[in-house]
């Protein structure tokens, strides 16, 4: 068990500050978020992949599918902002729709790895044993098959599509947080507390839930973030490949497929979609970044 | 150190094991017909039929699990669908270019990741250190494949120093080759670089705050004699590490970057396969890339019980 990150630093400090919750601490909190550079880089990028996700729904400047071959490959203008594609369509509008896509398939693939991923090592702290050992190895061995592999082997037999790369990422979560889970709980099992609540007779479920589950939160949160932006990679190098989104469904990995069989004719298709995969991925790394810090400080990055 | 790596080698069967299980598992029996699905849904029954006899789909699962797996160790991996060759050959084939591939773009992730790990650890809050941490956030946040594409924009489409894509084979000498395989190399290197950059110097500031680093500059050792003499090697543990955890994310990358370049590896050959419904290729080739992530692993925790000598055999 040499790779469990840093998990055995559990700190109660968050949780118990959080229970508190009277305004002073809050607005303290909300001060310290404030003055942290990187969490608030890291929100003001997510705020807006995010913004341009929901505007995506109500205003797009033009029809996002509205294909018109004697528009194609125009270059940027008042009418189209960053051109159009080899359909004629519009390349702002895709990019909006495309954050959609995005961000769809970082909440599915992460919710499955957190739920699944979360149980899995509550579990193996509560009942130790043959049953840890098991989930452990399991685990394991799944690091065998990268994010990327176990996409394309499931491409492999069920075809290329959306569903299939965000159950394949979804899944390989469920192990990395199965195991962030497991240490920081085995951390938390052994506190004095939670001796004295089983000695005041509590099962193992409502200890779970009353005590270790809180205090894995924070390090949830922050393993979220991070593989959230994962995801989002994961799925552009799938959709890039043709594997994942499939057209006419505007994704960011398959316009920078489409850009690059064009890249000697219209060269600035091949960056936009780049940028906003960056943006987002570096938003939310940041945003990493900056909750681990504010959420528990002993787990701070030194600067 | 003996009985370690007998249990640690021990682990290692096991898991190749249950990874061929896996594979095994996922490959030909989830697909329902195999036989069906590779020579697609409008096929001739007659032809469903031929092919089925010649994958021995009519023999039991786990005859035809040991067989396989006996064919893994003997290196008789069975033909391909599409290429109507032995697999065994197109895979070496493949790896002549993939292996290559990842040992260069590994050793630059190395040199570039250790070089800025010092380097900002040793100008630890100051300019250098911010400008270089602020660049592999960036570097962090950039798809691979993109910076191949940006690489591909401004060497092969602007500067024409390099060709777009493509490879000339060994055959060509070792200078053409080793060049068309340099822009691909730095694409896969600099996102891996830019996380092991980061590893590296906290790794290197954590050692800094040792005692014995204190004695040997108060022992009168220069500040650089002491960092590349006593520090890095303390420092080197979670580097090692992480470089071995970036491998199986560095094959995993080549099948997209051997995509972007039209470089026929090993991970264009699996890609290619899909398409191809040539499961038979896929199947031996998702193998063979988990067994090499499988086998790094277990040389970096070799090496790390090698390194430092305080991880004992029962702890390790």
């Amino acid at each position: 068990m040499t790779r469990d990150a840093g998990g055995s630093r559990a700190t109660d400090a968050p949780a118990a500050a959080a229970r508190q919750g009277d305004a002073p601490v809050r607005s303290a909190r909300l001060q310290r978020a404030l003055g942290h550079r990187s969490f608030l880089a890291g929100a003001v990028l997510t705020a807006l992949v995010v913004a341009a996700a929901a505007l995506s729904f109500v205003w797009t400047p033009w029809p996002p599918y509205e294909i018109d071959v004697m528009k194609k490959l125009a270059p940027p203008s008042a009418e189209h902002w960053l051109g159009t594609d080899s359909f004629g369509r519009d390349v702002v509008s895709l990019l909006l729709v495309g954050a959609r896509n995005s961000l769809l398939v970082g909440t599915i693939a992460v919710g499955i790895g957190l739920t699944v991923g979360t149980a899995l090592g509550l579990l193996a702290a509560a009942r130790r044993g043959w049953v840890e050992e098991a989930i452990m190895r399991l685990s394991d061995f799944a690091f065998a098959f990268p994010a990327l592999l176990s996409a394309i082997m499931m491409a492999a037999v069920f075809g290329p599509g959306i569903v299939v790369s965000i159950a394949a990422i979804g899944l390989f979560y469920v192990p990395v947080f199965a195991r962030i889970v497991r240490a920081t709980a085995n951390a938390v099992w052994s506190r004095e507390y939670v001796l004295a609540s089983r000695a005041a007779g509590k099962g193992p479920l409502r200890i779970t839930f009353e005590h270790v589950l809180p205090n894995v939160a924070s390090v949830l949160i922050v393993q979220a973030t991070v593989h959230f932006a994962l995801a989002i990679l994961a799925e552009a190098a799938l959709s890039y490949l043709g594997l994942g989104t499939q057209p006419p469904q505007p994704s960011w990995g398959r316009m920078l497929n489409e850009a690059q069989t064009l890249l000697f004719q219209a060269p600035r298709l091949a960056i936009f979609p780049g940028i906003a995969i960056a943006i987002a991925v570096l938003g939310l790394n940041l945003l990493g970044d900056g909750l681990r810090d504010l959420l528990d400080p002993r787990l701070a990055r030194r600067r | 150190m003996t009985l370690f790596l007998l249990k640690r080698l021990a682990t290692l069967v096991a898991t190749l094991l249950a990874t061929s299980v896996v594979v095994f598992v996922v490959l030909e029996i989830l697909p329902g017909d195999a036989a069906q699905m590779m020579t697609g849904p409008d096929a001739a029954p007659e032809a469903v039929e031929a092919l089925r006899a010649k994958l021995g789909l009519d023999r039991p699962a786990p005859e035809r699990y040991l067989a396989w797996v006996g064919g893994l160790l003997t290196g008789e991996l069975g033909d391909s669908h599409a290429y109507g060759a032995p697999v065994a050959g197109l895979i070496v084939e493949r790896l002549a270019l993939t292996v290559p591939l990842a040992v260069l773009a590994m050793t630059l992730t190395a040199v570039l990741a250790i070089a800025a790990g010092v380097y900002a650890a040793s100008r630890h809050g100051r300019a250098g250190d911010v400008g270089l941490m602020g660049l592999t956030q960036l570097g962090i946040a950039i798809p691979n494949f993109w910076f191949a594409i940006l690489l591909i924009l401004a060497f092969a489409v602007h500067l024409r120093w390099f060709a777009a894509g493509g490879f000339p084979g060994w055959a060509a000498g070792a200078g053409p080759a080793l060049k068309a395989l340099v822009l691909p190399a730095i694409s896969l290197a600099v996102v891996q670089a830019a996380i092991l950059a980061r590893i590296t110097r906290s790794a290197v500031l954590d050692v800094l705050r040792e005692d014995f680093v204190r004695t040997a500059r108060a022992k009168g050792l220069s500040r650089r004699a002491a960092l590349w003499g006593h520090v890095l090697r303390n420092a080197m543990i979670p580097v090692l590490t992480v470089m071995g955890l970036q491998f199986a994310s560095l094959l995993a990358g080549t099948i997209v970057v051997e995509t972007v370049f039209y470089l026929p590896g090993l991970g264009r050959l699996i890609f290619q396969s899909i398409s191809n419904r040539d499961l038979v290729v896929v199947r031996n080739c998702v193998m063979g890339l988990a067994a090499m992530v499988v086998v790094v692993n277990f040389v970096v925790d070799v090496l790390y019980a090698a390194i430092d000598p305080r991880l004992k055999p029962s702890d390790a």
